[in-house]
């Protein structure tokens, strides 16, 4: 038995590294610092050891032998999923060049909210670093910020000490659009957040009416989306009065259409503080399972974020059209490669399409795949590197067990090797 | 496997050697003496009248870290007008201003170019500066760590630490970052904008911390000698882009006090406020400063016309000039208690009088500085232009008539507020050799690199002569990487992995007691999640590094 002290989390985003997990033989158990988010995770059993080709258990060496069978002569591979640390990914990518693929990470639909803001019109954003020593006021649009990450406000708000907020308890949260599922984001001296709740897809005219306010515009109405003009009025005096007024949005809450619209409106209206003498800054949240990561190694590989192809071997990158079901649902893509090391949950979509899966151990379905592969979790079964949600820091993965499963990059490399050769010959 | 490169016309300023027709021999990747007795040549290339220099290496380009991966997704347009297809050897990927990452190798190197640095590392971000230089192809690479706006270091000024605790932290987090230099952007200014400050001169003070970018210029200048390390403290300057800095940048040079020091991208920190415009050239009152103080060296950070993206620390006077955003979309960030990024895309315009005096005093730095071996070529990739504009810029410093052409037809205001049409001087081979080679080798303390005697890493560039120095250096007949051929005629044919170049300073291992309470406290990693082994570089087996000796280490 082994315990690890100071073990990083690639599944919560935030970038959690003070985790406890005692390894008995290859079963995990968290000790200290767990939450709803990383305990489950962590602690996720193995149950399958072996790759399956057609159902049948078979050497790593037949299922990468098949996978790549399977990827010859195809007219648009598909690659889904993406979750996986920076080596699978910079492996993933190799491969999709060589085989023509379509890249697609399985959060994409949610970060494309940020991505086309940012493309758009950019933004001025902070890290949590910041937000910890910092921040005095906290705005939280449409999101469940303690659901989403548990140990955020514990981490990051309620710190003991900050270097530049004088009594952490004080800092000022507020809530608009969703209201919070529980009380982490109550103060330890009791001081409630104050919660302007509106439906979510109200959220475009809410904060339009917020950034006008921001600027001075006059306000005829009274009521916007059900929370008085008044309200907003307040929470924009608090965001310009801050010393450092700090916003938060999870992208993929906010589930409506052009929701890329309201994360634009806020950054540009925390642009309009900042040109107006204070400091405010955004802090997109993400992170999980390898969605920054998939991004970051698509980033600088090609230029582009995921959703890009190589089918004309160069990256081609389109948020809407180079979509996993889409090209599934449209019957350009044939054949799918689905990688996701971190969630036995997060299984493919249904298709009749031959069907390449690298998964986490445990991962069941309703139709089994031509290639199944269970691959290790970065973190848990090798070492790795996974982006937390600002984007700037990524952090070091630990190896925490021997579990004798291969990572992405071991499996996709092999994949790609045995393609090359059969281009070769 | 012995290699014969015959009869090539060779400049190699670190040998002394200014165009001598000379044989180099190759074995096991090095450079070595013509070997005695009866020897088997397995390779020879009959260089007869071509140019052999060594490797270039480019001393300041921003080629690996997060605000470079802002700028490559802030920027879908620029990507699609050169997208970049895979072949047999090469992989995809995007060029013009910010080049994804294999495309960046395969274009420097087809320029001839063996090494860049990467001058701008945060301690909280280089590991991902590390991991996508690892994912550039065939160059050597390497970073400059950036402290002077990090709470650490201020609260230690604050606390008035001795310079040896100082130097403790900033060789500790040379180990930490696998840095091969210190740099400072827009001293302390970085961490006063977190603190709602909008402009730091020298000697304003910090409103929270009440220390000057002076001190911190001092203290990091202090601890890079004393530490011994070669690269001289690589400093991003005060008031970057105002007219008028000219002043701050010859005070920062005197306030020195005769430290080394390096002032990079000087062409923007150059600036006069003369003229109906109010903006003029400082280059001449620069250049004497740097000719007159020989602890000085600079790059010059040239801007040249056309689309790129500006990608900096400094989201200080990022943030001031957001205006200007050329497409209207810009990023900044405060970043981890530790340092910040801004990213503008910019426009050069040549009938802008700003801008084409912008690219006036950058030429009228070159020409005026008179020692080649303290000024170095660059455009602060991609801040100027991009790092595939260099052979044009070799051609302005080399061919007067050229360059004078193009002055002709900038903004006419412009042309009147610049010496330039008046300065005879034109660059010869072996001065370009020297900014773009043994100098940059020099400067940064390379061991066994940028010259071609025996003992020398065998990374070597073979040129046709040509008297348009743009056609002549854009594409290099031969470019060897340690030894193995990587570029023909300008094409790469065949590519491998270059070594990630650090120093290892020595520091009291005790200096980890205060940083790591300050970790636990402050910061949102444990401090020894924060540190990089050597194996994130080195596990996929690609990377290497490679430990470079320390001013005073017995070789």
């Amino acid at each position: 038995m082994t315990e690890f002290t100071e073990v990083p989390s690639p599944f919560c985003g935030i970038g959690t590294d003070d985790l406890t997990i005692r390894v008995d033989g290859v079963s995990l158990k968290v000790i200290e610092n767990g939450c709803a988010v990383n305990t489950p995770a962590f602690e996720q059993a193995i149950t399958d050891t072996s790759a399956r080709v057609d159902g049948k258990e078979v050497s790593l060496e037949v299922a990468v032998a098949k996978a790549a069978e399977l990827l010859k002569n195809t007219n648009l591979p598909v690659i889904g999923g993406c979750a996986t640390d920076v080596n699978g990914m910079r492996a993933l990518l190799a491969l999709a060049d060589r085989s023509g693929a379509v890249v697609d990470n399985i959060n994409f639909a949610g970060a494309r909210n940020n991505f086309l803001a940012l493309q758009d019109s950019g933004w001025m954003n902070t890290t949590l670093a910041e937000v910890k020593n910092r921040c005095d006021v906290l705005l939280v649009v449409g999101t469940d910020l303690e659901d989403f990450a548990p140990r955020f406000f514990e981490r990051y708000l309620w710190n003991k000490e900050a270097m530049f907020v004088q009594d952490t308890s004080a800092r000022d949260v507020i809530y608009l659009g969703k209201a919070p599922s529980g009380n982490a984001s109550t103060s330890p001296n009791g001081k409630k957040p104050l919660v302007l709740e509106a439906a979510t897809q109200d959220l475009p005219e809410v904060i339009a009416v917020l950034r006008a306010l921001v600027k001075g515009q006059p306000i005829r109405a009274s009521v916007v989306a059900g929370i008085s003009v008044a309200d907003l009025e307040i929470v924009a005096e608090k965001l310009k009065s801050a010393a450092y007024g700090v916003v938060t949005w999870a992208a993929g809450a906010l589930a409506y259409r052009q929701a890329e619209l309201t994360v634009q409106t806020l950054s540009e209206l925390i642009k309009d503080i900042n040109d107006r003498g204070a400091r405010c800054s955004g802090l997109p949240l993400a992170g999980k399972e390898g969605d920054q990561t998939a991004n970051q190694v698509c980033g600088w590989t090609t230029g582009y974020p995921t959703r890009t192809r190589f089918s004309r071997g160069y990256p081609e990158y389109d948020p809407f059209l180079n979509d996993t079901n889409l090209l599934i649902n449209s019957g350009e893509a044939d054949v799918l490669v689905w990688v996701h090391a971190f969630n036995t949950n997060a299984v493919p979509p249904a298709t009749s399409l031959p069907l390449i899966v690298l998964g986490r151990s445990g991962m069941t379905f309703s139709k089994e795949p031509d290639v199944f592969i269970p691959v290790g979790t970065p973190g848990i079964d090798h070492a790795g590197h996974a982006y937390r949600m600002d984007n700037v820091v990524a952090i070091r993965l630990k190896k925490l067990r021997d579990s004798g499963l291969p990572s992405t990059a071991d499996v996709l490399n092999a994949i790609e090797h045995a393609l090359r050769e059969e281009t070769v010959c | 496997m012995l290699i014969r490169l015959t009869g090539g016309v060779v400049y190699d300023p670190a040998s002394g050697i200014d165009g001598q027709q000379q044989d180099i021999y190759i074995q096991d990747g090095r450079i070595v003496n013509k070997p005695t007795g009866d020897f088997l040549i397995d390779k020879e290339y009959d260089l007869k009248g071509k140019v052999v220099m060594s490797g270039a290496i480019d001393m300041h380009t921003h080629i690996g870290g997060g605000k470079g991966n802002i700028a490559r997704t802030l920027l879908p347009e620029d990507h699609r007008q050169d997208p970049v297809a895979s072949t047999h050897i090469c992989r995809s990927g995007c060029g013009h201003a910010m080049p994804s990452t294999f495309v960046t190798g395969y274009r420097y190197a087809e320029m001839g170019y063996t090494a860049g640095f990467e001058p701008a590392v945060l301690p909280i971000n280089a590991r991902q500066a590390h991991m996508e230089m690892g994912d550039i192809p065939i160059l050597d690479k390497g970073g400059y760590v950036m402290l002077g706006s990090d709470d650490y270091l201020l609260r230690m000024l604050t606390a008035k630490k001795d310079q040896k605790a100082i130097n403790d932290y900033v060789a500790w987090t040379m180990h930490s970052a696998k840095a091969i230099g210190v740099k400072v952007v827009n001293p302390g200014g970085i961490n006063a904008f977190k603190f709602n400050q909008r402009k730091l001169d020298l000697d304003e003070q910090n409103s929270h911390y009440g220390v000057t970018p002076r001190e911190i210029l001092k203290v990091l200048a202090t601890a890079v000698k004393e530490l011994g390390v070669s690269h001289p403290l690589h400093v991003h300057g005060c008031n970057l882009g105002v007219p008028g800095n000219v002043q701050t940048t010859l005070d920062t040079i005197q306030g020195i006090g005769g430290l080394p020091m390096h002032l990079t991208h000087i062409q923007f920190h150059s600036y006069g406020t003369e003229g109906d415009f109010k903006f003029s050239s400082g280059a001449a009152q620069i250049a004497e400063a740097v000719n007159n103080n020989k602890n000085i060296t600079i790059d010059v950070g040239q801007i040249l016309f056309g689309q790129t993206v500006t990608a900096s620390g400094d989201n200080m006077r990022q943030h001031a000039n957001h205006k200007l955003a050329s497409p209207n979309k810009w990023v900044t960030m405060d970043i981890e208690c530790d340092a910040g990024c801004g990213v503008i895309p910019f426009k050069y315009k040549d009938q802008s009088f700003v801008n084409a005096l912008q690219w006036a005093i950058g030429l009228e730095t070159f020409l005026l500085v008179n020692d080649p071996w303290r000024i170095f070529l660059t455009t602060d990739h991609p801040n100027g232009a991009p790092f595939t504009s260099y052979p044009h810029l070799i051609r302005l410093l080399m061919d007067r008539t050229f360059r004078n052409d193009v002055l002709a037809t900038l903004h006419p205001e412009a042309q009147k507020m610049t010496t330039l049409a008046s300065i005879e001087r034109e660059y010869t081979l072996q001065e370009i050799a020297i900014m773009t080679r043994a100098g940059a080798a020099k400067l940064i303390g390379l061991k066994d690199r940028g010259g071609l005697s025996a003992g020398n890493w065998a990374d070597i560039t073979v040129y046709t002569d040509n008297a348009d120095r743009q056609k002549m250096f854009e594409k290099p007949d031969y470019v060897f990487k340690d030894g193995q051929l990587v570029v023909v005629d300008g094409k790469v044919v065949s590519t491998k992995w270059g070594t990630t170049h650090v120093v290892k300073p020595d520091f009291d291992p005790s200096v980890e007691k205060g940083l790591k309470d300050y970790f636990d406290r402050y910061l949102t990693m444990k401090l020894g999640n924060f540190k990089i082994s050597d194996d994130e570089i080195t596990e996929d087996g690609r990377g290497s590094i490679t430990v470079h000796p320390l001013n005073g280490d017995v070789a």
